[in-house]
């Protein structure tokens, strides 16, 4: 790999040099290095771009890395990667976005990426997506997560957006059957003139499933972001989102959160709240001695923490 | 020594509430000052604490004007505030606040102190978000708390008493009382409390924006005491007895 992946790399996941455990590194639109493991296989797709990841049973408290870099200007990357996860399987997914853009070309990574976790799993999904460089062509990075839950089983998926993405376009979509949990903890920042559209739908088909969708999100600069939700429920079940965002400067957020309940037993619940940082949040911080800059940058790293 | 000279205040509207007032707070004592509500007492606290600014009169801290000091550079000189009404804050935790408050990252035996000085565990707080999640009583505890994590050379406590459950209340009674002991630095705390009034060195009783009394406690206390006993009801009635 070269080294500006090489830095991609160390940003978006727990790279040191190696992955310890099953990965799939992704470069500039090919596959630069991969292993599988005994409980965790990988293979290439035959027809499409990208890969299957095949997690077995015995597979308890491991972790696949899939990472995907792009190193320069004038990538256009497509990939389609299905993680199929056996029932009972126990793994954490580590899959991180970097792009990195030092000419006038625009520079893009498109990863779709399909979940099918079977009875009783447990799947910790991380995805960290940065952009680097200073060329003038745009950093873009536009994540679809589709997930298909059976009975009991839990996604957890922790996606964070901190700096450098032009423009992202954010797709999330979960089915969950009997007893399955889906929980959502999504961090964004956006500056500058960056936009960012971020789109949830979950539809809670089985009794007794549940979702928690959480997302904060700070808009600086005169960024722009957009946020929808919707949660769909057909069945007795609980679904709770929960949208927070502070605006700076001239940054501007939508929200639009939508519930539907199809079901006389369904519990759904939406949260929302926009503003800039209270004053008086500041006025606390600057009686403990940080300068008003300082107060607003500790609130800014605690909320999107 | 705390010198507060000439101060006065006055609303956007053009009404006086802090009118001309001279104050000397004098090092390691336990200072309560009190008063009918709406009498100026939280808006000379933050005329201290440079949360507001006066437009006459002058601010002295240790002989150095600080007049024209804003709050982070009050802060640094050594003032603490604890609000009467603490905010909230959606991903600090109370460790972050406590650490934020002493300068410095703090071992769990010390948060232990800090909290348990309010009445608070520290194993089962010191982890949650200052949130919604904790009660109004809660936060005011905390709040508490940080500004005694400050160690500072003079602590405001605007009504440290509002919100709080009797048993944390006696329990933060307790603290004040060692911190004097100790003569850890100026405690000014605004009370309406005769427990509290009852521990102080000196009292200062503020009222329609002046100081009416200021005194030691053996002097001011029992007139005060008496003044309650003596109030004629607001509806017109007769004096209580």
């Amino acid at each position: 790999m070269n080294k500006v992946t090489d830095e991609l790399l160390r940003l978006i996941s727990d790279y040191d040099g190696s992955f310890d455990g099953a990965y799939n590194i992704r470069e500039d639109g090919q596959c630069d290095s991969r292993r599988s493991t005994e409980h965790i296989r990988i293979e290439s797709k035959i027809t499409e771009p990208g890969i299957d990841i095949y997690i077995s049973a015995e597979a308890q408290n491991e972790t696949v890395f899939i990472p995907a870099c792009v190193s320069h200007s004038g990538v256009d990357d497509l990939v389609y990667n299905d993680f199929h996860i056996e029932a009972g399987a126990n793994v954490t997914i580590v899959a991180g976005c970097g792009v990195h853009n030092d000419g006038h070309e625009d520079s893009m990574h498109n990863g779709i990426h399909r979940f099918f976790l079977g009875k009783d799993s447990y799947v910790l999904y991380k995805e960290k997506h940065i952009g680097t460089g200073d060329g003038s062509g745009a950093r873009r990075i536009n994540p679809v997560t589709d997930a298909y839950l059976e009975e009991g089983a839990v996604l957890e998926m922790d996606t964070v957006q901190l700096s450098g993405v032009d423009t992202t376009d954010r797709k999330t979509t979960a089915t969950l059957g009997a007893r399955a949990r889906f929980i959502v903890r999504e961090r964004l920042m956006t500056d500058d003139v960056e936009t960012a559209e971020t789109d949830f739908t979950v539809t809670l088909d089985g009794p007794d499933s549940g979702v928690d969708l959480v997302s904060r999100s700070v808009a600086r600069g005169t960024s722009r972001q957009h946020y929808r939700s919707t949660i769909i429920g057909n069945n007795r079940c609980t679904g709770h989102s929960e949208c927070d965002a502070i605006l700076s400067e001239q940054g501007t957020v939508t929200a639009l959160p939508a519930l539907e309940a199809n079901h006389i037993d369904a519990q759904l619940v939406h949260e929302a709240a926009i503003g800039k940082i209270a004053g008086e949040q500041i006025l606390k911080l600057r009686t403990l001695g940080l300068t008003e800059e300082q107060a607003e940058e500790r609130i800014i790293e605690g909320f999107l923490k | 020594m705390l010198k507060l000279e000439h101060l006065s205040w006055n609303l956007p509207t053009g009404e006086e509430i802090i009118k001309d007032i001279d104050l000397t707070i004098p090092d390691n004592k336990l200072v309560v000052v009190t008063g009918p509500n709406g009498g100026g007492k939280t808006t000379t606290a933050k005329l201290i604490a440079g949360i507001v600014t006066p437009d006459s009169g002058r601010i002295l801290l240790d002989g150095e004007d600080i007049t024209d000091c804003d709050i982070t550079q009050r802060a640094r000189k050594g003032i603490a505030f604890a609000f009467q009404q603490p905010v909230r804050f959606k991903g600090l935790t109370v460790r972050d606040l406590l650490e934020l408050a002493s300068g410095q990252p703090l071992p769990e035996e010390t948060l232990c102190d800090y909290l348990g000085n309010v009445g608070l565990c520290a194993g089962e707080y010191m982890d949650r978000e200052m949130n919604a999640s904790l009660s109004g009583g809660e936060i005011k505890r905390i709040e508490i708390a940080t500004a005694l994590a400050r160690r500072a050379k003079l602590s405001i406590f605007d009504e440290p008493e509002a919100g709080i459950d009797l048993w944390s209340f006696s329990r933060l009674v307790d603290t004040f009382e060692e911190l004097r002991e100790r003569h850890n630095g100026t405690l000014l705390i605004i009370s309406h409390q005769e427990r509290i009034l009852s521990n102080a060195d000196e009292i200062v009783v503020v009222s329609d924006g002046t100081i009416r009394q200021a005194g030691p406690r053996e002097e001011i206390l029992p007139t005060l005491l008496s003044d309650a006993m003596t109030v004629r009801c607001p509806m017109g009635g007769r004096k209580h007895e």
